[in-house]
């Protein structure tokens, strides 16, 4: 299980980011996770808070957006939300694609801090 | 004074520390022009007899080293040891996957000019490895014929994040029934076009393949970074 390594990365990231707002107290974090991130959500939902202990993040909240894949398909030429990722191909017509165009992502998007 | 709560933009890439190592890793990879192959599996996938006969096979013709990483418990970097190249081990502790910097830190004082491939064993694991970038060429993942044909469509992501399939094991394949039919067709499902060889490092069966594709790629690398440079 590497959640618990991400969830203190995105901690650092979040403490770095709040400190260079004055030190404002983090609410939320919000978190885009790819469904190709290898990330499990549920994991890293618990990994966070422990990450969070005695760290000034204590208290705040993941929230995560999860990102479909998509993928490109080259014979409509054009993304398409792909239905399943045991199944790469075009849910329009049926062709097969590796070419992932969102899926990945791991990014932390923004905090939600009071001053 | 407590004002209302608000949103701040970051929008950062929580790998980026890894994404930014990997690239450099990547860079110095193709100035030295090494081909630098990394192995993903399950543990006893056969993954480092795998390597063994991979360093056994070429080091007559080429310079070849190899980074191994181990967890606490395990010692696959001294079985390698035998096989007379270079290697080193990359000790995990409870980490179940290779990150770049640990990758760049058992570089250290190695001159890459002087290799033809570096191998990089990851940690036993078809899940954790495949959110981190090591910085390689080509990402192997190993399957054996005796761990099911349904293994893709378990873990596509890392089939997914690899550039070639090896079936390992391949003498036991009859014994276990294994149904080459239905894993080429579950590879193919996760990760289109995907480039599949089938190997035994017991009988030798499809190392021949095995060892002219990497003989392929690293020349076909040496020209890209020369036509580059
Ligand atoms: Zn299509």
């Amino acid at each position: 299980m590497h959640e618990l390594s991400i969830a203190m990365s995105i901690v650092e990231m979040a403490q770095e980011e709040s400190e260079r707002c004055g030190q404002a107290q983090v609410l939320a974090v919000h978190l885009r996770l790819g469904q190709l991130s290898g990330v499990v959500k549920e994991a890293l939902l618990s990994s966070y808070e422990m990450a969070c202990e005695a760290t000034p993040l204590e208290g705040s909240q993941l929230l995560i957006e999860e990102v479909p894949v998509e993928v490109f398909c080259p014979k409509c030429d054009g993304p398409r939300a792909l239905g399943s990722i045991q199944w790469f191909c075009c849910p329009e017509c049926g062709t097969p694609t590796p070419e992932v165009l969102h899926g990945k992502e791991l990014e932390v998007v923004a905090l939600e801090i009071e001053e | 004074m407590t004002t209302e709560p608000r949103l701040v933009e970051v929008r950062k890439n929580v790998l980026k520390q890894n994404d930014i190592i990997a690239r450099a890793l990547r860079d110095r990879f193709r100035e030295a022009g090494v081909l630098a192959v990394s192995f993903v599996s399950s543990p006893g996938s056969g993954k480092t007899a795998f390597l063994e006969k991979t360093l056994t096979l070429l080091h007559s013709r080429y310079r070849v080293a190899a980074l191994v990483g181990d967890l606490a418990t395990e010692n696959d970097a001294a079985r390698l040891g035998r096989s007379q190249v270079p290697v080193k081990q990359i000790l995990t502790g409870t980490v179940c996957h290779l990150d770049a910097a640990m990758v760049q830190n058992a570089l250290d004082g190695w001159d890459l000019t002087q290799l033809d491939f570096l191998f990089i064993e990851n940690v036993g694991n078809l899940v954790c490895p495949s959110s981190y970038d090591l910085g390689e060429d080509l990402r192997f993942v190993l399957l054996s014929v005796t761990e099911g044909e349904d293994k893709p469509l378990k873990y596509p992501t890392i089939f997914n994040s690899a550039d070639v399939a090896v079936i390992t094991k391949s003498d036991l394949a009859a014994a276990v029934e294994f149904d080459e039919a239905a894993v080429l067709r579950n590879i193919q499902a996760v990760r289109p076009g995907m480039e599949v060889l089938k190997i035994s490092a017991k009988t030798g069966e499809g190392l021949a393949e095995y060892l002219e594709y990497l003989e392929r790629r690293c020349s076909s690398s040496r020209a890209g970074a020369a036509a580059s440079n």
